[in-house]
């Protein structure tokens, strides 16, 4: 039996129009042209170019630190907010939490960039570090607490009873049996909400303040003020470290498959 | 049945539940519901599902609170204790092993949150580990283990902490034929090695009747019948019980009168007279239902011998069904259909084979019926389709 062509030629077109520009992207960052355009052979000096901007340096420095704190703190609100939604499943306040905490996942970021700035403004915080901290907190904890009580949807509460038979306390039990048995969960919620605010462009925008540019916004700024090539060799960078931690995410917060009995 | 390790069991509840009642939302799944279980014996709790069975046994646990009455444990009353204040230690029917741990650490679980010296531990994992014969998978994680395996850890892991009780929850029902067979030994061996007192939950009668001191069968919510197996199968009280319990053959009548003042005699419509054992307060002109074993039914070509206290009816074959060990002959008699279990497929060696369609006689002992007070709509549906279970073996006249 002759097999259509046609599921074939779909997959490659959608995978072509999904993944063309980026392909564009990572090859014209090996291009020695200075202007894009043709191919002028294969090069580095971007990426050593790269290494020679402070303005470079100083905007990964803030993004670094406002991912990694915003990560801590979002994991911890985070997996709180799932354990909460899990136990208390069917209350209705546990329902009205679950539509908060969904919201951030829906809502425009445009609409969540400008009422975060009109709130900061209106409660007198300087814009800068603290206000980017505490947007991106707002919606990496939505990202987490789904990702957690995804995982603990299909946990299996007979061994916490087991613990609590054995003649565990309530705390000895979340350390020794449900924290381990959560840990992929709360990892891989962790690592989506760090690639979620390293490149967070139109949240930052609105409530970054002067000296608190971050990467996205640097690169931004960089296209306006025209060198494309070392955006390439930058972009390609971050592709592979975003590429890496969202597989890394996706392979934690797999189910586990179910052993044989 | 199993004599208790712990020897003779003093009188009085060990483990008593005191007009237990627990309601969940609308259904009330368990409903005053007094029991005690004596030190040292295995205590089952039979009946179908959604019967209370597990709930009682969450209910000892710790679980869940009782809405009302009392859990006594050993003259103390534990029934607001959280599950790791009671000396009771559970084995849950999907055993609930701690996949990120090893054999060894789920089975040190107990004592480490105890806060036992290091030592002890050791010495007290390296001996649950020899009683359930796991010490060379030790190092293993739960996922790496057969049930059969994943069973021992998770009795090893129970018993570790020194439990007053042992409560076990369908601990087989995740097991194939052949290993629950072998696991059903095994956990009487172990008793008798720990001596202490089990409570057993299951649906499965021919587990409970193997393994239990004493049973007690449940259905909705309430127990119908507290006793020694052989007790619960040769006497049931209930219809329910005797149509649990094994099979049955159920025919409805009404006393006519009582003979010597142990014989009753039945009038059951389209039959002729029969004879019954009457241990009961039934008088004359009472509704009964009469429920005959299938193995205590009788069946051959040729007419069998009068005698006074034999019932004997003639009938003609509906079907044959050849179980292995025995033959199940479904049986007309009268508008009435009657099973009748049989080891042979004939009675005399020269004698043919009874077959589909045969005219043939069947008869049973006066002694061999009893009689059951008018049995409620509910059983209704076990009697109209008696529960073909060709593992049960109906030798259990032995016992008692």
């Amino acid at each position: 039996m002759r097999r259509s062509r046609f599921p074939f030629i779909v997959t490659v077109a959608a995978l072509l129009f999904l993944y063309l520009p980026i392909l564009v992207l990572v090859v014209n960052s090996f291009n020695a042209s200075r202007f894009g355009g043709g191919w002028r052979g294969f090069s580095l000096v971007w990426y050593i170019r790269l290494f020679h901007e402070p303005a470079i340096w100083q905007a990964a420095r803030t993004t670094l630190i406002i991912a990694l704190s915003a990560t801590a703190v979002s994991v911890i609100l985070g997996t709180t907010a799932a354990l909460a939604l899990h136990r208390y499943s069917k209350s209705r306040l546990q329902r009205a939490h679950f539509a908060l905490i969904y919201m951030p996942l829906v809502m425009p970021e445009i609409l969540m960039g400008i009422s975060l700035l009109m709130l900061f403004v209106s409660a007198g915080l300087p814009l800068g570090l603290g206000t980017i901290f505490l947007a991106h907190v707002t919606f990496c904890l939505s990202f987490v607490a789904m990702v957690v009580l995804a995982r603990l949807q299909d946990f299996d509460e007979s061994v916490i009873e087991a613990s609590r038979d054995l003649g565990a306390g309530g705390w000895t039990t979340f350390r020794k049996i449900r924290l381990p048995l959560l840990w992929p969960g709360i990892l891989a919620g962790g690592l989506l909400a760090f690639t979620l605010s390293v490149d967070d462009f139109v949240i930052t925008f609105f409530v970054a303040g002067p000296g608190s540019t971050t990467l996205p916004i640097r690169i931004y700024s960089m296209i306006k003020h025209g060198s494309p090539p070392l955006i390439n060799a930058l972009s390609t960078i971050l592709l592979v470290l975003t590429f890496a931690a969202v597989a890394l995410s996706q392979r934690l917060s797999r189910p586990k498959t179910k052993e044989a009995a | 049945m199993t004599p208790s390790a712990a020897g003779p069991a003093p009188p009085g509840g060990f483990l008593e539940f005191q007009n237990i009642s627990k309601r969940f939302g609308t259904i009330q799944a368990v409903e005053g519901v007094s029991l005690e279980i004596r030190k040292g014996e295995i205590f089952s709790l039979l009946g179908p599902s959604g019967c209370g069975k597990t709930t009682m046994l969450r209910l000892a646990a710790g679980f869940e609170q009782p809405d009302a009455g009392r859990i006594i444990l050993d003259g103390r009353d534990i029934t607001d204790l959280p599950p790791n204040k009671r000396r009771i230690n559970t084995i849950f029917q999907s055993y609930a092993l701690f996949p990120h741990m090893t054999v060894r650490d789920n089975i040190a679980y107990g004592l480490r949150v105890a806060k036992k010296p290091k030592s002890e531990i050791e010495a007290e994992v390296e001996k649950m580990l020899h009683l359930v014969r796991m010490t060379d998978q030790a190092g293993k994680k739960p996922d790496q283990l057969s049930g059969g395996q994943k069973q021992r850890v998770a009795i090893a892991r129970a018993l570790i902490n020194k439990p007053s009780v042992l409560l076990l929850d369908e601990p087989l029902a995740a097991l194939d034929l052949k290993l629950r067979q072998r696991m059903l030994i095994e956990l009487d061996l172990i008793h008798d090695e720990v001596g202490l007192t089990f409570l057993y939950v299951t649906h499965d009668q021919g587990e409970a009747m193997s393994l239990s001191d004493r049973i007690a069968v449940m259905e909705k919510g309430r127990i119908e019948q507290v006793g020694t197996p052989a007790e619960i199968y040769e006497a049931p009280r209930t219809s329910f019980v005797a149509a649990f319990i094994g099979d049955t053959n159920f025919l409805e009548g009404e006393v006519v009168d009582i003979q010597d003042g142990e014989y009753s005699r039945l009038r059951i419509e389209g039959l002729p007279e029969i004879v019954c054992f009457n241990d009961k307060t039934i008088r004359p002109g009472n509704s009964v239902f009469l429920s005959i074993r299938p193995e205590k039914v009788h069946i051959s070509r040729d007419r069998p011998e009068e005698s006074r206290l034999r019932n004997i009816l003639p009938a003609k074959v509906e079907d044959v069904i050849y179980l292995g060990s025995m033959t199940k002959y479904w049986v007309r008699t009268g508008d009435h259909r009657i099973q009748a279990l049989r080891q042979h497929a004939r009675i005399f060696l020269d004698e043919k084979p009874i077959r589909w369609k045969d005219e043939v006689w069947i008869w049973w002992h006066g002694d061999d019926g009893f009689m059951l007070e008018r049995y409620r709509e509910r059983d209704e549906s076990l009697i109209a389709a008696p529960p073909q279970n060709l593992e049960e073996s109906p030798e259990d006249e032995d016992k008692g």
